[in-house]
């Protein structure tokens, strides 16, 4: 369960684009870290490296060590699909299987590496939903196509999928985004609860959520368009909104960014 | 006239740009009725489309009506369908064309066997797989492949698998030419219904751990699912009717052969030509009812594609 992640001089390349420079940081297992900074500054790329999915896209390539409790996930002998097993994700967009029902949606992840066994699926069924908070919402209709969900609906989906592999982290790009504040205020909650068992990182542009929710927040920014974003400052929360290092995570946070 | 000026033209304020519209006057209409100029173009361009449909449709009702006119009372005949037309003589209108709706059916299946899975195979390799020199080779053969006759396609099996590899002309040998029509066919359009799957789909599924493979199997490749048997439905739609191949590689025969490795077998195509050179009425009468069987074959094959695109449709 929860294990602390440690980023060491990590550069992040697009091809030749050098889209995220020398960035360190550390993640306390059972915390939350939230990710700010403004549009394209690499924040999305700093979190798709943590489970090795930016290496999906052509020509993308990482330097540096991300370890997770001290075992380096870019070793040449670590398999990026047992990496993503351990560290899940949860996307901007709500993005529920169309051909699976809701309960195959949730236990894809189980079924898909192999479990049969019917009764533990309904367990973990159950279990993940309850603890995504979609539960009572769904209980009564699992066998219904995951589409037919409401926006924040299917995004709770999509959390109740990626725990229901139990991963020991949890990385969330901008999970809010598309929802409005009631469904926000749900996924806020559940980010609170999920803390107890999970590590979490998530990505938002809402100064508020990154208030609410996390322990630590970490600033990335941009010096200039072409060049590669930085890591600016990471600390508590409290004192990046009350009383940040830089100047520039000062700028941001109070909106005199520009 | 551009749509612009016509606009301003008609409006009282005359003002072109929005940016001054708090200069129109205030108790004027804001939205003027439709003017004389635009209805008047707006009804000739109705009719005119109007009338580029019913022309298109001409060439086509015609043929239909012609077709189930002539054809009708063949496969009406008890006969038809379940009747060969061995020992039927020219001029008798008795038997049937079960043995040419067999090796129509037959050859296509066959053709369908290893044309699917190859041509699945292939458009996942394209999609999933594909980078560089043999993606882009591979990628170019189709085209080259799509563009083929079916009567070079026939040709080159008979060369191919005939003469150098000693086969014997037979129903599949049909079936290996049908095969070269319909892979373009099957891989084009499996690969453009997997392009149509998100990356987020693929995505949702490499997160949970799910390997790259197993994510193709049970996530992409269901989820493109209905229309890649619709394309593999009307690709069989089309071949079923090709002539050139059955000229080529098959004899023709009035009665059944269920056999498609070895001995003459008939198709629908085939029965039709070889009736052409039938100077007795009875010909005719056969030519057009199995041109109609073809089409209700294709029609009901291309009902089933639209049905299995209904039922095993993205749920929404
Ligand atoms: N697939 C890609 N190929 C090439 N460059 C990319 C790709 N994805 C992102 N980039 C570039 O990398 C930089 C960082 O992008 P990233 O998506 O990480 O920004 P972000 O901080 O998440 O922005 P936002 O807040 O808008 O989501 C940008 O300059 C972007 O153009
Ligand atoms: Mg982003």
């Amino acid at each position: 369960m929860a294990k602390r992640l440690d980023l060491k001089d990590v550069d992040i390349y697009y091809g030749d684009f050098h889209a995220v420079a020398g960035v360190n940081l550390s993640v306390a297992p059972r915390s939350v870290t939230s990710f700010i900074g403004p549009s394209g500054c690499g924040k999305s790329t700093v979190l798709r490296t943590l489970n090795r999915m930016h290496e999906e896209i052509p020509g993308a390539r990482v330097d540096g060590e991300v370890l997770l409790d001290g075992e380096d996930i870019y070793d040449r002998g670590a398999d990026a699909v047992a990496v993503r097993r351990t560290i899940g994700m949860v996307f901007q967009r709500p993005n529920p299987f169309p051909t699976m029902s809701i309960r195959d949606n949730v236990v894809a992840g189980l079924k898909l590496a192999g479990v049969r066994d019917k009764k533990k699926l309904d367990e973990v069924c159950e279990a993940s939903l309850r603890g995504a908070n979609l539960w009572k919402e769904v209980s009564g209709r699992l066998d219904k196509p995951g589409g037919g969900l409401s926006g924040g609906q299917q995004q709770r989906l999509c959390i109740a999928r990626a725990i229901a592999v139990a991963p020991d982290v949890l990385l969330m790009d901008e999970p809010c985004s598309a929802l409005d504040p009631i469904s926000t205020l749900a996924i806020e909650d559940l980010i609170a609860d999920l803390k107890k068992d999970y590590t979490i990182v998530i990505v938002t542009h809402n100064m508020q959520q990154a208030a609410r929710v996390s322990d630590q927040t970490a600033f990335f920014n941009l010096e200039a368009t072409g060049k590669p974003g930085k890591l600016v400052e990471i600390d508590d929360t409290e004192k990046i909104f009350s009383n940040p290092k830089e100047q520039a995570t000062e700028d941001y946070i109070s909106g005199r960014f520009g | 006239m551009s749509a612009d000026a016509q606009r301003s033209g008609a409006g009282p304020s005359g003002t072109a740009t929005g940016l001054d519209a708090p200069d129109r006057p205030a108790n004027g209409p804001t939205f003027q009725a439709l003017s004389t100029g635009r209805k008047i173009k707006n009804h000739a361009a109705t009719v005119l489309v109007t009338l580029a449909f019913l022309i298109a449709l001409v060439p086509l009702v015609w043929v239909l009506v012609t077709v189930v006119g002539r054809g009708v009372g063949a496969i009406l005949s008890a006969d038809w369908w379940g009747r060969s037309l061995n020992g039927v003589l020219p001029e008798s209108y008795a038997g049937g064309v079960y043995h040419a709706i067999y090796g129509t059916l037959i050859q296509a299946l066959l053709a369908a066997v290893i044309a699917v899975p190859i041509g699945i195979a292939a458009a996942v390799y394209l999609v999933e797989y594909g980078r560089g020199r043999l993606a882009r080779t591979t990628s170019f053969m189709v085209d080259i492949l799509a563009g083929v006759p079916s009567i070079v396609a026939a040709l080159f099996v008979f060369a191919a698998f005939i003469s150098i590899m000693g086969g014997v002309q037979s129903a599949f040998m049909v079936s290996l030419a049908l095969v070269l029509l319909m892979l373009p066919v099957v891989i084009r359009n499996t690969e453009e219904m997997l392009r149509l799957v998100p990356d987020e789909l693929r995505e949702a599924s490499y997160a949970l751990g799910i390997p790259k493979w197993k994510t193709i199997i049970r996530i992409v490749l269901p989820t493109a699912l209905s229309g890649t048997v619709t394309g593999v439905m009307l690709a069989l739609a089309r071949v079923m009717g090709e002539t050139a191949p059955v000229l080529v590689l098959v004899g023709y025969s009035q009665s059944i052969n269920f056999d498609p490795f070895s001995g003459n077998m008939a198709s629908l195509p085939l029965l039709m030509f070889s009736e052409l050179s039938n100077p007795e009425p009875a010909g005719q009468y056969r030519i057009w009812g199995a041109a109609l069987t073809l089409i209700l074959i294709i029609m009901i094959l291309q009902l089933g594609a639209s049905v299995v695109s209904r039922f095993s449709a993205i749920s929404k």
